[in-house]
């Protein structure tokens, strides 16, 4: 059985920020990624962050997931198991995992759970033939292997990550049919939507897929308009001949753990789904479980390594690392969050959160 | 709309444009960022002190376009792409339009390219006079383009693939 102070679920902006914010204090951290290389969705990032200095702002997030690895690496208290799945979270405060073919067991003073988020999928006739991709995964072929996944594609959903994903495929060289998002305005950062709109990609908004067709994989898709009821306008049905449908409909906290380690849990939407109830330090329910990152509530990546942080730091704090140190910098971190979130664009996090903390409603 | 289609609005340009007088006395940031989203590079960018400091990470940069020399450094800094910097003083009928690029092939000095303006539009084919990399670590380049004094606030694009799409 492997003993370790603070273990951390998860090798994203959240899980390496956390590790280094509690190795720092002193606390010894072991970290586990289940893929072959830490860093998360930050390594696919090619795009500047946005954000102030405090969170890497104008660095590229591939930079950034360099630096945090780094940061990781560099760090005597800090060890990373990558190719490591955790499995479960028992009620004696035991984690399992996979790691490398192996099974392992590891006892952990306090666990950070930073799991992140899935995405989500939508229904739509052929949905299944190949050539539709959800878009992380055109994310880690392109980005990871190098590999362009065709030649013409149809990008469903204009939020931060459609629209990211979209510019990256047009920076390899891919063409954009168009990107369609069915909600009457654009959710991503308009700056994104307005470089790819004169670069000549028509951005439709009230719009939906109503099938994709092809015989061994996809050959195009039926697009048509979306009254103010979402519903489909008859004689509104546009093809585009694309051979890649990419879908960008959104994200999921990945709570597994979560539900199964008795956190309790609740339903906000604005947090994109069951998130697990938590104090303002990011403990759970059950004492001990700290949260950060998507797995907490859906946002960006700058807020995901604040939230990390805090974690770790207030992981740390609780096992006696950093008496002077860490009330001041759990409150650097509380502000910085509340800063990211006080504008228009995190107006939606603000209200979840605030759902969230209110012990009045229904809970599961 | 801005936020239906990704094209600014006339009305939203006019709000970030300097005057005329401004535009002719020589190069000046143009800051299209319409929306308030948590992000200052900008103001950190600017060593003119033309970039007011935000107040709230939230607020949109406030450019004082008497101070702004055009020197540049926040377009290649701004993560959104949203900064243009323009030269109505190249000469009596034509302007500088220098504008953030990260695709491939990054056009040459010499190159003829196709403007476009913010839809993506045509607006003619433009000479490229200077290109400058944004470094190892930045990796946005900024290009030069010369065009007619009357695209000055229109031409933001050019298309993409670069030569073999102009003339």
């Amino acid at each position: 059985m492997k003993e370790i102070e603070v273990l951390i679920i998860g090798g994203g902006p959240a899980g390496l920020s956390a590790a280094s914010a509690a190795a720092n204090l002193g606390a010894s951290v072991l970290v586990l990624e289940r893929d072959e290389l830490p860093g998360g969705q930050l390594v696919k990032q090619t795009h500047k962050f946005f954000g102030s200095k405090k969170q890497y702002a104008g660095d590229r997030g591939f930079q950034i997931g360099n630096l945090l690895i780094e940061q990781c690496k560099t760090s005597a208290k800090v060890e990373v198991w990558t190719n490591t799945t955790a499995l479960g979270i028992y009620e004696d405060g035991v984690v399992t995992a996979e790691s490398q073919d192996e099974h392992v067991k590891i006892k952990p003073k306090k666990i950070i759970v930073a799991t992140g988020a899935s995405e989500k999928m939508i229904v739509f006739p052929n949905n299944d033939l190949p050539g539709i991709y959800g878009a992380g995964a055109v994310q880690t072929l392109m980005n990871v292997h190098g590999i362009v996944p065709g030649q013409r594609v149809l990008m469903i959903g204009a939020g931060n990550i459609g629209l990211i994903v979209s510019y990256q495929l047009m920076q390899a060289g891919v063409e954009i049919a168009a990107i369609i998002e069915a909600a009457p305005a654009i959710g991503g950062y308009l700056v994104h939507a307005s470089k790819i709109r004169r670069a000549g990609v028509p951005i439709l908004t009230s719009h939906t897929i109503t099938e994709a067709y092809g015989q061994e994989s996809v050959e195009g898709a039926v697009i048509c308009k979306l009254d103010e009821n979402w519903q489909p306008i008859q004689g509104t049905e546009q093809d585009l001949k694309v051979d890649v449908i990419c879908l960008a409909v959104g994200l999921s906290p990945l709570t597994e753990l979560c539900f199964q380690a008795d956190c309790r849990m609740k339903y906000v939407p604005e947090l994109s789904g069951h998130v697990p109830i938590r104090d303002e330090y990011l403990e759970t329910t059950r004492p001990g479980l700290y949260v950060a990152g998507d797995v907490s509530g859906v946002e960006e990546a700058s807020s995901a390594m604040v939230e990390g942080r805090l974690a770790g730091i207030s992981a740390a704090y609780s096992l006696g690392y950093g008496l002077e140190a860490a009330p001041k910098l759990q409150e650097e971190a509380l502000a910085e969050l509340n800063e990211l979130r006080s504008g228009p664009a995190g107006h939606k996090t603000m209200k979840g959160i605030m759902k969230l903390m209110d012990k009045g409603e229904v809970v599961c | 709309m801005l936020n239906k289609t990704g094209i600014p609005t006339a009305e939203d340009v006019k709000k970030v444009s300097p005057s005329p007088d401004r535009l002719k006395k020589g190069p000046v940031a143009i800051i299209e960022c319409f929306q308030e989203i948590p992000c200052n590079p900008c103001t950190e960018a600017c060593k003119q002190g033309a970039i007011q400091p935000m107040e709230d990470i939230n607020n949109l940069p406030k450019l004082d376009f008497e101070i702004c020399n055009g020197c540049g450094v926040c377009l290649s800094r701004c993560p959104g792409l949203a900064i243009f910097i323009v030269d109505g003083s190249y000469s009596d009928r034509e302007a500088v339009v220098r504008i953030p690029y990260e695709y491939l092939p990054v056009p040459k000095v010499g190159d003829k390219v196709t403007g476009l303006n913010r839809s993506g539009e045509e607006l003619g084919v433009f000479e490229i006079i200077k290109v400058q990399s944004g470094g190892q670590k930045n990796k946005t380049y900024t290009l030069w383009l010369v065009v007619p004094q009357d695209l000055a606030m229109d031409v933001r694009s050019i298309r993409l693939g670069g030569l073999r799409h102009a003339i």
